[in-house]
């Protein structure tokens, strides 16, 4: 049991939970401990220092906002959105409620009764921008993989295309979304027209423009991965008489895996980054969204609240990179590589 | 004259370069019988790798051909396998996994899957590695990756077995045991053998013919010596038998007297 909790630990990069284990089992004890001091400790310790110099810091800066908010302020702007999300809750299942009951009441007067059923339209609280977010980044960094994979091989496999592709996608590959967003609403705009839209235009923009961000890291990495393969492997294929498409599946992906799920990684990074631009601009109703309203709204809570927006960010962000390092771990098949 | 087994006729090779054709190999000719081991000597550079990749089928001669048993050989197949210097698993699949992949390729029609089975235990046993099966080459030793990579190219009932210097990158006591394995196989299944190799007492000890080359470019066939030692042969009997050494006196007198790299001096 503790092995196995051990090693998904170590597989997911969570380290410092450890040694807890090994303590709890009665394992060197002093040696954990001073693992712990030291994985632990002195982050920590850091932590508390960073946490001090903004709490001095922020008191100092006054903005036509008030003042800029520490630590404590920002907790209860925290504490604040989580209870205006279990508030919008209650208000919603009261709604349904009520709805239900006025039908019940007039089905049981006239059997024959048209009832109207409304779905609840109110504010999007803050955590379910978050999974708008969630959602959007998802949608265009799947859609980006499903484009960077296959162009990534092909680019590897044969140098001709690779040359020939290489100069566009180096000037694109540093183009910021903010340049894409106004070429994309236009084309969003102008092209998915419908009467009764599957997504809102908002949604599709902000997950093009992610991406269109997303994919440059997973097609680069795939490319190399694909163009390094040993070359006596291939010459092995060669005396096996594989054909392109054995030698694709046997071959070319599996040796390619790992640089492939490390431009996934990245790509990930890149369009988690991203998206929070193109929400601010394309108004898709996401934690960029949340920020830029908060920032056009200008009461004295504003700033605490994007403070606590940002640290959602980067809470996230880390934990979407911690699930993309286990995923590459878990389909590395160089066990003695080291990855960060 | 009779059709030999395997013959490779006045076979040269040009690869282009910026500043020109560049020769390789010149006019190398070479019959070789069913059942006869033969080692390629000669300094690095020579054009031995050349020679056996183009049997292998892997490179295409510019003049000349190589006939295998009436037929002539254009492409790389499972007929002429080969054992490359450096393994060449597949990283990603166990020992087991890397002998099937080759046999589920080559004997997909022909065999039945309990047979492909039985054959891939059977030719892992023959390299001493079943108790390895399941583990990953990144968790052997060179040595044993080395025979697996062996066992790889048995299963493909090869006709010709190519060995590019296949004990070059291990440690003397491995390459013994690994040489004295070879020299079983070999025996056990009469299989026709070329490898190459830069070790002298190698050469002696397991081939039958050692075709020494001279040094590129246009590299050919300098001379040819017979080994006419009995089989089985014993690295310790031999090590003091007066024809062994004869033989690996002749071969070393040609590599390093007759024919010693210029830009090695």
């Amino acid at each position: 049991m503790s092995t196995r909790m051990i090693n998904f630990f170590e597989s997911t990069g969570l380290n410092w939970f450890v040694p807890f284990i090994r303590m709890s089992k009665g394992e060197k004890p002093g040696e954990q401990l001073s693992i712990i001091l030291k994985t632990i400790g002195l982050p920590v310790f850091a932590f508390a220092i960073f946490l001090f110099l903004w709490d001095v810091s922020a008191s100092k800066v006054n903005t036509s906002l008030g003042q800029v908010p520490g630590p404590s302020q920002v907790l209860e702007q925290a504490q604040s959105l989580v209870d205006e999300y279990y508030a919008e809750g209650e208000k919603e299942s009261a709604f349904y409620a009520r709805q239900e009951k006025r039908n019940a009441a007039k089905l049981a007067k006239d059997p024959e009764a048209k009832v109207k059923t409304r779905t609840y339209n109110g504010r999007p609280t803050y955590l379910d921008q978050i999974w708008t977010s969630l959602y959007t980044v998802f949608t265009g960094f799947i859609l980006a993989s499903f484009i960077a994979i296959p162009i990534g091989i092909i680019c590897g496999l044969n140098q001709t295309i690779y040359s020939a592709l290489d100069p566009i996608i180096q000037i694109f590959k540093p183009v910021s979304p903010l340049a894409w967003l106004p070429i994309v609403t236009m084309v969003v705009s102008a092209l998915y027209v419908s009467d009764d839209p599957m997504f809102a235009k908002s949604f599709v923009t902000s997950a093009v423009t992610v991406m269109l961000c997303c994919l440059w890291p997973t097609l680069i990495n795939t490319a190399v991965g694909v163009g390094s393969i040993d070359k006596d492997l291939i010459n092995v294929s060669r005396v096996l008489r594989l054909n392109w498409f054995q030698k694709l599946t046997k071959i070319v992906l599996p040796s390619s895996i790992p640089m492939i799920f490390t431009g996934l990684r990245l790509s990930l990074g890149v369009g988690w980054m991203v998206l929070i631009a193109a929400e601010m601009l394309a108004q898709n109703p996401g934690l960029g969204k949340f920020v830029w309203d908060e920032f056009q709204n200008g009461s004295s809570n504003s700033l605490g609240r994007i403070m606590v927006a940002v640290l959602t960010i980067g809470f996230i962000g880390f934990i979407l990179d911690r699930l993309m390092l286990s995923l590459q771990k878990s389909v590395s098949w160089d066990k003695t590589a080291v990855i960060k | 004259m009779s059709a030999s087994y395997l013959s490779i006729e006045q076979v040269s090779i040009e690869f282009p370069t910026p500043t020109g054709p560049f020769k390789a190999l010149d006019e190398v000719s070479l019959k070789i019988d069913k059942g006869e081991f033969i080692s390629l000597i000669g300094h690095s550079g020579c054009g031995k790798s050349t020679v056996l990749n183009i049997v292998a089928g892997l490179h295409q001669a510019t003049t000349g051909g190589v006939i295998l048993e009436g037929k002539e050989v254009n492409e790389p197949g499972p007929e002429r396998s080969v054992v490359f210097q450096n393994h060449s698993l597949f990283p990603w699949l166990n020992c087991y996994e890397n002998v099937k992949l080759a046999v589920d390729t080559v004997f997909k029609k022909t065999m039945s899957k309990s047979e492909r089975h039985e054959w891939v235990m059977h030719n892992l046993d023959l390299v001493h590695m079943t108790h390895a099966a399941k583990k990953r080459p990144g968790e052997i030793s060179g040595g044993m990756k080395q025979r697996i990579g062996i066992a790889r190219a048995l299963v493909m009932k090869p006709k010709v077995l190519l060995m590019d210097e296949p004990f070059g990158a291990l440690d003397a006591l491995t390459r013994a045991h690994l040489q004295d394995s070879l020299m079983e196989i070999q025996a056990d299944l009469n299989s026709t053998v070329i490898m190459i190799t830069h070790d002298v007492d190698e050469a002696v000890l397991l081939s039958d013919r050692i075709v020494m080359m001279t040094n590129g470019p246009e590299a050919t066939i300098g001379e040819i010596l017979h080994i006419d030692l009995p089989r089985p042969r014993n690295r310790l009997a031999l090590a003091d038998n007066p024809t062994y050494n004869h033989y690996r006196a002749q071969v070393l007198s040609f590599l390093h007297e007759r024919h010693s790299k210029p830009a090695a001096a």
